[in-house]
């Protein structure tokens, strides 16, 4: 491929989506932020109206990450398609996995056993922290404060190590299976998952102490951004975003799977729904999170981590494909065929740590699904913007996109 | 709790409901010309204040009512969903009357079945794409829409011009391999599923 | 003598250095390239990994990562291009003032990578010249930095005066 030294004529996509949107009289100014700018978390674009430096009308459009992973779905059998879901809210890959492989279970009546169930927990909840330690983090970025970025990412890359340990990849874990998990905890793992657990609320303190109560901090975020109960319901919103605005809805209370009504923890809830009070949630949801690790670590179960009678739906390990005929066998139908999943509908959510993710899967039988929707809980929390935005200052879009914490990877899907 | 009494009464306040069976959550499925209604009678009167996912799904060319439209609400009060199916009558022209008037969080959840399915929501205050881009002319989780997708120019001319580049189908070889699960060994055995472009058949023109 | 070699000539020691201009040119180049962060999707992390605490990307350089493509001289290109993001992606390419460099980090940006589908473009390379392609999926942010090593190799050996003289020839001409 050549270079050319052409430009491109720069009355660009700015100019022609605002000369679509807005018919502009007066002093309004019509303004493009995006799709590859810093406040916007990867690839939203905003198409503003502005009267001086006040908003008075946001549009926000999406897009720009939509890889087709739901048509993809329809074309794979469902272990194939574990590995995009870790790439759908990619700060919290582990949860995802672990909701999708819920889904199906669910689908198929499936139970799993309880040191499976153990290990989702522990997982989800440790992509709950590397999540919001990058949403707090990138959050005070966004407000003006660099420093406590560097302090989360620093914890991240421990937990990156753990995951690492556990999967064999950082970030993208592709780690359950239906049925089960790809591979049971490492020697010795469980220690050092206390270990850095333990040390964390030292970390998450200095965060704090760098923002919670730093002067320009609160100036900037307090207040900004209010979002009313109502508001949060009528548009969907879910997760830290719609606890803050004081409802009290988190599925892993309302709807406990996975083992989690074991767990004595507490669902932080804010009052005013304004961006400080969503990031005070996600502070007390790390804190909380790290109570349910203990708890699961404490009373960690033994036993099978797979569903050992799910003779159609899980691969065996490989020690005993590797020994046994039979064993070969059912690889071999289950790598070939896809896990054998009943006709049926089924939705499920997890609490995800942006908010409830959700599959609805259609099966007609056999390994593929017919049909599978995703709801992303960034793509309905975002919708919001169009109503939240007006009547702010130009400057607060930044905090207000920084504390609705989005990622576009499952916005966009 | 979303227990018998409350199915049963809903299925009596509202004639036009038929259940359906379901291994989760109460399924009714309701007829396009009285959603709005229902859903706001939902709303309002049975507590169910979180719209959390509106979607469609395509049962396929052969289909006799080849589009229906799925809603998920959710309730604090009952903490538990409710499944609405509704078929779009039309399979030439599906359309499906809008409730984004109910629940705004519907608006984006339209404009996206409208992207993937070309389901026209009557009523819709901005029902353009959301996904794809403003002239993309095909309608992706229809079911005769290949994976890899179809030739397509790009939306900018000016980009075009100087990288020659447009929208091409997708190179399927070693793509996603699943079985047809039927028929003599040498048709099931595992294979590339999207055949639109392999190493077998050339690139369409 | 290579075009990395910086001469002196000891009669004038401390006051002249004889070298050739490419050298002096490509030194200068290769230790102060500003990278664009064209952060797509996950790979947007990984990068956004090198940059913070454990990795470090500012060893070699690179930490003025900048957004405004006016200011940048290396575009990262991280995470999956789609079909809509393209035009996107060219015309910051084309606002990015010469010289410029492309690095396609990770398996989406080089080729598509897992998400063969209809709104994918199957690699970068379509729209803009890539310089350097960076495996995985994510690539480790270890990973990142020898490509950006390799970058800087590549600068090295560039002739950078003839680069310069056949533009300006092409411009009048």
């Amino acid at each position: 491929m050549s270079t050319t030294t052409k430009e491109i004529s720069v009355g660009d996509i700015g100019a022609r989506g605002a000369e679509a949107n807005t018919k502009l009289d007066g002093d309004k100014m019509a303004l493009n932020v995006g799709p590859s700018h810093p406040t916007t978390h990867g690839v939203l674009r905003l198409i503003m109206e502005l009267n001086g430096d006040l908003i008075e009308k946001c549009e926000p459009v999406l897009g720009y990450l939509h890889r087709g992973d739901e048509k993809i779905a329809e074309n794979m059998t469902y272990n194939q398609f574990v590995p995009y879901t870790d790439r759908l809210d990619y700060l919290a890959p582990l949860s995802n996995n672990v909701a999708y492989a819920l889904t199906v279970e669910k689908l198929a009546n499936l139970e799993v056993p309880p040191r499976c169930q153990a290990i989702r927990v522990l997982v989800c909840e440790m992509a709950r922290i590397s999540s919001h330690l990058l949403g707090m983090g990138v959050f005070g970025m966004d407000a003006g404060a660099w420093t406590p970025f560097m302090y989360t990412f620093t914890e991240r890359e421990k937990l990156y190590t753990l995951f690492e340990e556990l999967t064999g990849a950082r970030f993208t874990t592709s780690y359950t299976r239906i049925g089960g998990v790809a591979r049971d905890i490492p020697e010795g793992w469980l220690g050092r998952v206390e270990k850095f657990v333990d040390q964390l609320p030292k970390a998450i303190a200095e965060v704090e102490k760098l923002l919670t109560r730093n002067r320009i901090f609160l100036d900037r975020t307090e207040g900004i951004g209010e979002i009313s109960k109502e508001d949060a319901l009528a548009y969907g919103l879910t997760g830290p975003n719609l606890r803050a605005t004081g409802i009290d809805l988190d599925l892993r209370k309302d709807k406990p799977y996975s083992g989690y009504e074991q767990y004595d923890f507490d669902v932080p809830i804010g009052t005013k729904g304004d961006c400080y009070d969503r990031y005070l949630v996600r502070i007390e949801e790390v804190l909380q999170s790290i109570r349910i690790i203990k708890q699961v670590i404490k009373d960690f179960p033994t036993g099978a981590w797979y569903a050992e009678d799910a003779k159609k739906i899980f691969a065996p390990p490989k020690e005993k494909i590797l020994s046994s005929m039979e064993e070969l066998i059912q690889n071999f139908m289950i790598v070939t065929e896809g896990p054998q999943i009943p006709a049926g509908e089924v939705y499920f959510e997890a609490e995800n740590p942006k908010g409830a993710l959700g599959f609805y899967v259609v099966s007609k039988g056999g390994g593929v699904p017919y049909r599978m929707k995703i709801r992303a809980p960034s793509f309905c929390n975002l919708s919001i913007l169009e109503k939240l935005a007006p009547g702010h200052f130009l400057s607060d879009i930044t905090v207000i996109l920084g504390s609705l914490d989005f990622v576009m990877g499952e916005c966009d899907r | 709790m979303i227990d018998e009494d409350f199915t049963k009464s809903l299925l009596d306040k509202h004639s036009y409901l038929t259940q359906r069976e379901s291994i989760d959550w109460f399924t009714v499925e309701c007829p396009g010309s009285e959603l709005v209604s229902f859903v706001k009678a939902m709303r309002d009167d049975e507590g169910f204040e979180l719209l959390i996912d509106l979607t469609a799904i395509d049962h396929g060319e052969g289909a006799e009512c080849r589009f229906s439209t799925v809603i998920h609400l959710y309730s604090l009060v009952h903490r538990g969903y409710v499944r609405i199916h509704s078929l779009c009558l039309d399979n030439d022209k599906p359309s499906m009357p809008s409730v984004s008037d109910v629940y705004p969080a519907a608006n984006w959840h339209e404009r996206e079945t409208f992207d993937m399915f070309g389901i026209h929501f009557s009523d819709h205050p901005n029902l353009k794409r959301i996904l794809m881009w403003d002239e993309y002319p095909h309608f992706p989780l229809r079911k005769e829409f290949p994976l890899a997708g179809i030739d397509t120019p790009l939306p900018a001319a000016d980009v075009v011009e100087v990288t020659k580049a447009s929208v091409e189908p997708a190179p399927m070889m070693g793509g996603p391999f699943v079985s047809s699960n039927s028929g003599p060994i040498s048709d099931s055995e595992p294979r590339a599923k999207d055949e639109s472009w392999t190493e077998r058949k050339e690139k369409p023109l | 003598m290579t075009a990395n070699d910086v001469a002196y000539n000891g009669k004038v020691e401390g006051d002249v250095i004889v070298t050739r201009a490419d050298a002096v040119i490509n030194w200068i180049r290769q230790h102060s390239v500003w990278p664009m962060p064209m952060g797509l999707a996950c790979c947007a992390i990984e990068l956004m990994a090198s940059a913070a605490s454990r990795y470090d990307i500012s060893r070699f350089g690179m930490e003025v990562m900048r957004f405004s493509p006016r200011q940048s001289d290396c575009m990262i290109v991280a995470g999956t291009v789609t079909y809509k993001m393209a035009e996107v992606v060219r015309r910051i390419y084309d606002q990015m003032g010469d010289p410029k460099w492309v690095v396609a980090m990770g398996a989406c940006a080089s080729t598509g990578g897992m998400y063969r589908s209809y709104a994918v473009m199957q690699g970068v390379d379509n729209i803009v010249p890539v310089d350097v392609y960076v495996s995985g999926c994510p690539p480790r942010p270890e990973a990142l930095l020898d490509a950006m090593m390799k970058l800087q190799d590549k600068i090295g050996n560039e002739s950078s005066v003839r680069n310069l003289r056949k533009k300006k020839s092409v411009a009048s001409g």
